[in-house]
């Protein structure tokens, strides 16, 4: 395992490699990587922090829980909400913040504030080349030239080795409240999401567990903020909600950030047998597709934008789903059918045309992830 | 400012050119006249000009394509044009160009309440966005100061931001999906009605790339409902520099505005004698605007007033009405325009970190003594996003390459405190000089390997973004290939 203490190391290995590598932080996200161990693990630190201009600079390979507490110290929060994968994609070791870029990762909050690659400012990064590139910067608007930025986030590796990420932060919220609607069916409950989320009440997560907790299915509201506006809205969504099923609310902060640690976690399919699936969609096509997928356990989020599904193992959800406006990938597989279906959705002719042209400047040895994010072999 | 030669072999095709081009196109939507073509020459950096070759107007992403297949295959360099409103230069011709503008394509597609998005042909202008969800109670939030005028296509084009950007972002945050014709007259789809894209963030990577990677037709939007109410307040302060720190001690404090905007005397002086919007006369003046219902709008305005009662304001004035609340905008919307009418000015649009700003502010007003041009100062406080606004006169030898200098040496400071040289407007032309002072030569070369796999013959939005002593070798190596 190759691990280098600074940038420059980096590059110098990334040129002297020989043949593929598996480009990772924490490796906690559940890829099946090959080639020889590159690590960010050591490229480790806050580098820059201004409360004053909500940015934060970090070395790629720190940890997210470091970065989570420096900033809980100014009242803080990375916005995004970047969910632990560790317990879904049954993976142990420490969630770094590069893996969070590399992965685009966000939680529930994605709906209202954005993904990380929203609050993502600036990238450095080590192309296949070994050549140091810097795109972005650290100010919270920029349009000076093309965004890499944007481009790196979700690149899994496969453009480059990140060393170096800048993001905006923004304030923590005083306090929150989940109101909880029960006993609707997918298509009511998707609905309901969507009325919420229609609303000028800054719902700031919006997900539906069809089993809940009791085996009463049960939508989740979140308002964040100051505590008398988040009272006063959590009471406009009551109303709005009125008629629709029996209406309940979280009794403390603490309740309500559980709910919402669950669910960013998908913690309903911790240490369960089965593939899990994750379904970026159309809010509106999300009833329609759930039900053709056969899952054994489904859970909602981003007002119905997101899908998770736990899916008997070897199942082609793909298939079942046919075509949809979005993507599914998967996040939990043994290694052949990872393989054989490929994680993430194939792309168009053209885009896929695109992307390989990309990876070909970018990495033009193809030593970068290797097999990630192109075409399954059995395709 | 210095443009690429026109290439003769191009200007010898244009009757052949025009013979194919209404083979796909109604005779209406290929202009060929020296005086229509004139009225493309130039976008609001109106100081470049430069008449196309001709101008092409499609009604379809059909024709889009059609127009780019053929100006492909004859190796026709083509500059994309929505309203003609960037302020850097974006869609200034080249002598040799095919102009394709879309103002015409710009129809209302879908309106989707439930999943909150709207798509929309790009040609359409950013205000007429919100228009056509407004009777829902929605709105499109970027909100560029262009909006009447300026198309989505342009807004997409420079990844457009606008007053309200602090709270809601720019069009890249809010821009689900995009019907974009490559250079070779491909049409494809990215993204659509989810969130996050599936493979590599292509949308991201569009979203902003001055029309050199292809053309955006169609664009999937997300639309959002209104708030119950807005308010702005107002603060006057006897000195730029406390104003700065008030600034960052309100982004501090954990409320959220969705507009901090910023003004000097001189601005203020302009726009009071242009707009009468009752403004005191000080050194700053901050507006911060806050949403919600009344009463949050009240718990907010408290933690914004007792902040600045700590920085001594001369004046803080929280509006009691939608009255007053419009006439405290109203200063501000039309500062661009005061200052048109008592000076010809240049508007930069550098960014730097909100912690800068007194620094800044200090030095530009040295730069302004040094140089011995006045500068005013509007803009997004909240976010960095500066607006120094340099006065000349354009009739006077020599002022116009003054302002030039000076302006250049204000981007260089905004890179030198951690910033970068535009926030919204784009580089387009007018800083694309000075992009080495941003980036590196290799941060270049793995942007224009972008421009490589998208436009392998560089012939998009020709001579833009990128300096033209390192981007000449690839413009060479298409030159040689006809």
């Amino acid at each position: 395992m190759m691990k280098p203490e600074n940038e420059a190391g980096l590059a110098k290995m990334v040129m002297a490699a020989k043949g593929p590598l598996a480009v990772q932080g924490g490796a906690t996200r559940g890829l099946t990587l090959t080639g020889e161990v590159l690590s960010t693990a050591r490229l480790s630190g806050i580098e820059l922090y201004e409360p004053g201009a909500l940015t934060l600079v970090a070395r790629a390979g720190t940890p997210v829980a470091e970065i989570e507490v420096a900033l809980a110290e100014h009242g803080q929060r990375l916005a995004f909400e970047p969910m632990d994968h560790r317990g879904v994609a049954g993976t142990d070791g420490t969630p770094t913040i590069g893996g969070v870029v590399a992965g685009n990762i966000s939680g529930p909050r994605r709906i209202q504030a954005g993904a990380a690659r929203d609050f993502l400012l600036g990238v450095r990064f080590v192309d296949g080349n070994g050549v140091i590139i810097r795109n972005g910067g650290r100010v919270m608007k920029n349009v000076t030239g093309y965004d890499l930025v944007k481009l790196m986030a979700g690149s899994w590796g496969t453009l480059g080795v990140l060393s170096e990420v800048a993001f905006k932060v923004l304030p923590m919220a005083e306090t929150q409240m989940t109101v909880m609607l029960s006993g609707l069916d997918t298509d009511r409950a998707v609905r309901a999401m969507s009325s919420a989320l229609c609303s000028p009440f800054e719902v700031s997560g919006a997900a539906y567990d069809p089993a809940g907790r009791d085996g009463n299915p049960v939508v989740m509201l979140r308002l964040e903020g100051f505590g008398g506006s988040v009272a006063y809205r959590a009471g406009k969504i009551r109303d709005l909600m009125a008629g629709q099923g029996e209406i309940s609310q979280t009794e403390t902060p603490a309740q309500s950030a559980d709910i919402w640690k669950a669910v960013r976690d998908v913690k309903a399919f911790h240490n369960r047998k089965g593939d899990v699936w994750k379904l970026s969609v159309k809010p509106s096509d999300a009833p329609g597709l759930a039900k053709r997928l056969g899952a054994s356990d489904l859970l909602f989020d981003w007002g119905g934008g997101l899908i998770w599904a736990l899916m008997p193992e070897g199942s082609d959800l793909r298939a079942k789903a046919g075509r949809f406006d979005g993507h599914a990938t998967l996040v939990r597989a043994d290694k052949d059918t990872k393989a054989r279906l490929g994680v993430f959705q194939p792309l168009s002719a053209p885009l896929e045309e695109i992307t390989k042209g990309l990876r070909d400047r970018f990495d033009p040895r193809g030593i970068f992830n290797t097999g990630l994010m192109q075409p399954a072999a059995g395709a | 400012m210095e443009m690429p030669t026109p290439d003769p072999d191009v200007l010898a095709q244009k009757a052949q050119l025009v013979t194919r081009l209404l083979q796909v196109l109604p005779k209406q939507a290929v202009i060929t006249d020296e005086v229509e073509t004139r009225a493309y020459e130039c976008d609001a950096l109106t100081a470049y000009r430069c008449p196309p070759m001709l101008v092409v107007l499609p009604s379809s992403t059909k024709e889009v394509s059609d127009i780019l297949a053929i100006c492909h295959a004859m190796g026709v360099p083509v500059v994309p044009r929505g309203a003609g409103t960037s302020l850097a230069g974006g869609a200034l011709p080249t002598a040799d160009c095919v102009i394709l503008g879309v103002a015409r394509m710009n129809r209302v597609l879908e309106t989707d309440y439930d999943n909150r998005t709207i798509r929309v042909e790009t040609g359409r202008t950013n205000l007429s966005v919100t228009g056509a969800v407004a009777e829902q109670d929605f709105f499109y939030a970027p909100d560029p100061s262009s909006q009447l005028a300026c198309a989505i296509a342009g807004n997409i084009a420079m990844n457009s931001g606008g007053a309200h950007c602090l709270k809601y972002g720019v069009t890249t945050n809010n821009l689900l999906g995009v019907t974009l014709v490559l250079m070779d007259g491909t049409v494809t789809e990215i993204g659509g009605g989810h969130l996050d894209s599936g493979g590599l963030d292509l949308l991201g990577l569009i979203c902003g790339s001055e029309g050199q990677l292809g053309v955006v037709t169609e664009a999937t939007l997300r639309i959002l409902r209104k708030p119950e109410g807005a308010r702005p307040v107002l603060i006057g302060f006897d000195d730029n520099e406390v104003a700065g720190a008030c600034v960052s001690d309100i982004i501090r404090a954990g409320v959220l505005p969705v507009a901090i905007e910023f003004m000097d005397r001189p601005c203020i002086e302009a726009t009071e004698a242009f707009a009468h919007a009752g403004y005191p006369m000080c050194e700053a003046l901050l507006i911060v605007e806050v949403e919600g219902s009344p009463k949050e709008i009240d718990t907010q305005l408290k933690v914004i007033k007792d902040i600045a009662r700590g920085h001594n304001p001369v004046e803080l004035r929280e509006a009691k009405d939608e009255e007053e609340a419009g006439r405290i905008w109203l200063g501000r919307k039309s500062a661009f325009g005061a200052m048109g009418q008592i000076n010809d000015y240049m508007c930069l649009d550098g960014t730097i970190p909100v912690t800068a700003l007194p620094f800044v502010l200090r030095r530009i007003s040295e730069m302004s003594k040094e140089y011995g041009l006045d500068v005013a100062n509007v803009f997004h406080a909240g976010d960095g996003n500066m607006h120094p606004l340099i006065l000349f006169d354009a009739n006077k030898p020599g002022d116009l390459e003054q302002c030039e200098a000076f302006g250049a040496e204000v981007l260089k400071l905004c890179v030198e405190v951690g910033g970068c040289l535009t926030g919204e407007h784009g580089v387009g032309v007018e800083k694309r000089d000075l992009m080495l002072h941003q980036y590196s030569a290799a941060d270049l070369e793995a942007q224009m390997a972008i421009k490589d796999v998208f436009d392998p013959a560089w012939l998009l939005n020709p001579a833009k973004v990128f300096p033209l002593v390192i981007s000449q070798g690839r413009r060479a190596a298409r030159m040689a290939a006809e």
